[in-house]
């Protein structure tokens, strides 16, 4: 046997593919506190792109502004190739952007299945009454959606809690299944905060290898904010520094990481 | 031996003979199943032969033939079963391999065995495989069960187990005369054959290939499915290792034999909810998983409310009293039984389906001794638990506890048609059905194993109970003297010291020396509850396991230990005199145990040397420094003094020894 085998990773990203989302300009205030100043940058179709920036930068409020939680006073958001207008969370998630949140925002007294299943509610189209019957078209969605959840699951290696109710989980797979309802919405975008926010290192390990496998192996786009550098630097394709709200860098991790404004940012400036 | 195999010339002796009769014989009945997306997914015996076909034509479609030595690295999966099975079918060997094993051990086992292809479980083993692919120059190619990842790895040696399928059923439908050759083939399969080869897991130097036949194994396995009735009603949960001779016997080869059907658990994580689905009929666990579902079910039961908690106590409380004798059949008076009774309906019934136990009519326990109180519990639920103690040179069973003859400190007597003898320095040495053909190239350590006339020497020290159960006390390396000449069986005390929740570890001393001592490890969880109930406050294990208090808890597990040593008259000699409670708990990345939690005597004894000569200069305490290592490779030292106590001998049956050396 000779090298042959060795595996030759293929870089996920289309580099000269279409933007899926481009934010140009935008602004968000909170009264007199401008939360985001200005702010352009775009996510390409495939990639895995860091927010990262110190305390207070607005890298959350940045997501809030991506999957429509809050409406930029300023600027224009292109998703898919259309300029958005005002509207919903609940229209983002119909349109493929899917999310998890930096302190865990499960139903803790549902089971890890029935977390993941309620991530599958805008796939389902029968209505109430279909669903109390359990019968026929009913029937046969819930197997569907079953199905696809039962994918996840193995694809995230959590059978083992598959009906322990998630406030029971230690706060490591808590993440993942935070992870897993998220995937159950078949994203196109699918934005993560801080997925990696007090975990050891062993639990850091596996969930890079589950992002970096959900966006090789099913091809979702992917916007992270992640506090651990070493981790920023290894998964994601390219950085956006966000500092007070404006955007100080953008680029490939390893130009980010030599910039100076970004060090300053982080580290403080002498004065 | 003669009279081993039965002289029913029609009887399969091979694995895929087997196979081929069970297909022809119970084709509609269940063989394998595995959990995949949440639903056990079913193959009958006749799918099994038409899986297993396809992928024996594929495998020599690739140039596997016999004498060829293949590889199975992973879990239980059906699909490795199948590539055993199939291998196995076209006169080549099988050669499972410890899917935990690091790349080194891999490429160790897979070069000496001289492996000429890898069936993998998924990209783990893949991976591990091709790091170490220029030690292995023979490894032609790898065959992976589960694709994830493997996507974008190079196709060149590396191909799916489905495609090798694929490529079989071409070759069928190519040749349509092509199943019934290689069934012909299967037919005239030689008994005399290696059946596989199985990697000894190496606590002792490098790790040794057991060659088995084909026919051995087949007779080997008859006799147990006879002796404990298994028939293809029976079921089992295959979680144990692979590459471990307990799973290839117990679940392998009795279900070849047999005819029952074995569920691949969903994962090693799993395993415990897979039993409870599953509801096994035959099981074996290690002593230490019985263990800790006792402790799962007492923790379970302190949160739950009084009056459950009382009838727990009540209805365990009978089943100490009548439970095992139940099972075994002996009188018991007519309350007793209606107590049992009501106690199986409302406590130990619940219990058994929580565990997944509701239908087991044979369990068994190996491999380390089992505490008394433990397998009482056990027994007295009405759990069929019995003792084995077995060998990979043995194909498994030496002994074995018969139904209704069950004791917890033997291992029973011989198993079915194994000649067993004591050697004159204690050594247990037999012959089985099952006997390995000899160590795969390596002459040299078979012929220390063998005697000139033909026993297996187990290393292992025993002796024979008055009504013929077997006893094992040691390794018969381990076993000294004391100075008088008392025999002194280190591991022995060890265990029974271990049999206390409060003690975690324990190292005895007594070799050439005048009397026995020992160093004991606390267990932090038990003795740091019963810390928590007893009102003692405690920063670190360390100023617990100092506390006078804790040493007094300790003294009175000792001394119940040497009343026990004191009422058998070879050990009554070697009660413990002297003992102190380690400042550190004995680790593994200390070198002071091995990766399996074993204690490492020798390495202890040069380590601790200050305190073991304290133990036998009569000092009261001791200050020692020693060098640690912690969990993320950092070295530091921690610095204690540690007080020693005396005990006082209890008088025994036979004399005693007075004051040796003190």
């Amino acid at each position: 046997m000779t090298a042959a085998v060795v595996p030759i990773r293929a870089a996920a990203t289309d580099a000269a593919g279409p933007p899926l989302l481009a934010l140009e300009g935008v602004t968000l205030s909170f009264g007199g506190v401008r939360a985001i100043n200005d702010v352009s940058f775009d996510v390409r179709k495939g990639e895995i792109r860091a927010i990262i920036g110190p305390n207070g930068a607005g890298k959350t409020s940045m997501l809030n502004v991506i999957n429509g939680f809050y409406h930029p006073q300023q600027g224009t958001i292109t998703y898919k190739g259309t300029v958005r207008r005002r509207m919903r969370p609940y229209d983002a998630a119909s349109q493929g952007i899917a999310r998890t949140f930096q302190n865990v925002a499960l139903f803790k007294g549902m089971t890890t299945l029935d977390n993941i299943m309620a991530g599958r509610t805008l796939k389902m189209k029968r209505g109430f009454l279909w669903q109390c019957l359990r019968y026929g078209p009913a029937l046969s969605e819930e197997i569907e959606n079953r199905r696809a959840v039962e994918e996840i699951i193995d694809f995230l290696e959590i059978e083992a809690i598959r009906k322990t109710p998630v406030g029971k989980l230690p706060y490591g797979l808590q993440k993942r299944v935070e992870l897993a309802r998220a995937l159950a919405m078949d994203p196109e975008l699918l934005l993560l905060d801080e997925p990696m926010a007090g975990m050891n290192l062993e639990e850091k390990e596996d969930m890079s290898r589950y992002i970096l496998d959900v966006n090789r192996l099913w091809g979702t786009t992917i916007a992270l904010i992640e506090h651990d550098m070493g981790v920023v630097m290894d998964l994601s394709d390219r950085v956006v520094v966000l500092d007070y709200g404006v955007k100080i860098a953008d680029g490939a991790p390893e130009e980010v990481q030599k910039n100076q404004d970004v060090i300053d940012a982080y580290l403080g400036v002498p004065h | 031996m003669a009279g081993a195999v039965e002289a029913a010339p029609a009887r399969e002796d091979t694995f895929p003979k087997l196979l081929l009769r069970h297909a022809r014989e119970r084709g509609g009945r269940p063989a394998m199943r595995e959990k995949h997306l949440g639903i056990w997914q079913t193959w009958t015996w006749g799918e099994v032969l038409g899986e297993v076909r396809a992928a024996a034509l594929g495998c020599e479609r690739r140039g596997i033939g016999p004498g060829d030595a293949v590889a199975i690295v992973g879990a239980n999966r059906p699909r490795l079963y199948w590539s055993m099975l199939a291998v196995q079918s076209l006169g080549a060997v099988p050669v499972p391999v410890y899917a935990d094993s690091v790349a080194d051990e891999i490429a160790y086992v897979l070069a000496h065995a001289e492996v000429v292809a890898a069936v993998c479980q998924d990209q783990e083993q893949v991976d591990k495989l091709i790091q170490v692919a220029d030690q292995t120059p023979k490894l032609r190619f790898l065959v992976y069960d589960e694709p994830r990842g493997l996507g974008d790895y190079g196709k060149d040696h590396l191909s799916a187990f489905t495609e090798i399928q694929d490529e079989g059923r071409a070759a069928m439908t190519a040749d349509p005369g092509l199943a019934d050759h290689w069934a012909a083939r299967v037919a005239a399969g030689s008994p005399d054959a290696v059946s596989v080869i199985l990697y000894t897991s190496g606590t002792t130097g490098r790790s040794k290939g057991v060659m088995l036949s084909a026919g051995g194994c087949v007779a080997a396995a008859r006799d147990t499915v006879a002796f404990d009735r298994l028939t293809d009603r029976d079921e089992v949960l295959a979680y144990l290792p692979l590459a471990w001779v307990g799973d290839h016997y117990l679940n392998y080869a009795q279900a070849m034999v047999a005819g029952f059907c074995i569920a691949c658990p969903e994962s090693a994580e799993t395993v415990t909810q897979d039993l409870r689905e599953i509801g096994p009929s035959f099981y074996f666990a290690p002593p230490r998983v019985f263990e800790g579902l006792l402790t799962r079910v007492t923790i379970r039961m302190e949160d739950a409310s009084r009056l459950k908690r009382a009838m727990v106590r009540h209805f365990l409380a009978v089943a100490r009293r009548h439970g095992a004798a139940i099972l075994d059949g002996r009188p018991v008076p007519l309350t007793g039984r209606l107590a049992y009774a009501l106690g199986e309906l409302l406590v130990y019934g619940p219990m058994k389906n929580v565990l997944g136990f509701s239908r087991i009519r044979v369990a068994y326990t190996a491999g380390e001794a089992i505490g008394p109180d433990l397998f009482a519990f056990w027994r007295g639920l009405g759990l069929n638990l019995k003792q084995l103690y077995g060998q990979t040179e043995a194909f498994l069973h030496v002994t074995c506890q018969a139904d209704g003859d069950i004791r917890s400190d033997t291992v029973g007597p011989p198993a079915p048609h194994v000649a067993l003898r004591i050697a004159d320095d204690g050594e247990v040495q037999f012959k089985s059905p099952g006997m390995f053909l000899g160590y795969f190239r390596d002459e040299e350590r078979t012929a220390e194993t063998m005697t000139p006339d033909g026993f297996v020497k187990t290393g292992d020290a025993g002796f024979f109970t008055p009504d013929g159960h077997l006893k094992i006390i040691d390794r018969a390396r381990d076993v000294g003297r004391l100075s008088n000449g008392t025999l002194f069986a280190p591991k022995y005390i060890e265990n029974k010291l271990k049999f206390f929740p409060t003690i975690r570890e324990a190292v005895a001393f007594g070799d050439a020396r005048g009397f026995v001592t020992a160093m004991l490890n606390i267990d932090l969880t038990a003795v740091g509850d019963w810390a928590e109930r007893a009102d003692i406050s405690y920063a670190s294990y360390q100023e617990l396991a100092a506390h006078p208090r804790v040493i007094d808890l300790l003294e009175q597990a000792v001394d119940q230990v040497n009343r026990d040593l004191a009422a058998e008259p070879a050990m009554a000699g070697a009660q413990i005199r002297r003992f102190l409670v380690l400042h550190k708990e004995l680790d593994a990345d200390d070198s002071e145990l091995t990766r399996t939690q074993k204690v490492r005597r020798g390495f202890i004894a040069d380590r601790y040397a200050p305190l073991i000569e304290a133990l036998y200069d009569g000092s009261t305490e001791r200050h020692v420094r020693t060098e640690v290592t912690f969990e993320d490779g950092r070295r530091g030292a921690i610095e204690a003094t540690v007080s020693i106590r005396d005990m006082t001998p209890h008088a025994g049956p036979a004399p005693t020894l007075r004051e040796a050396a003190e």
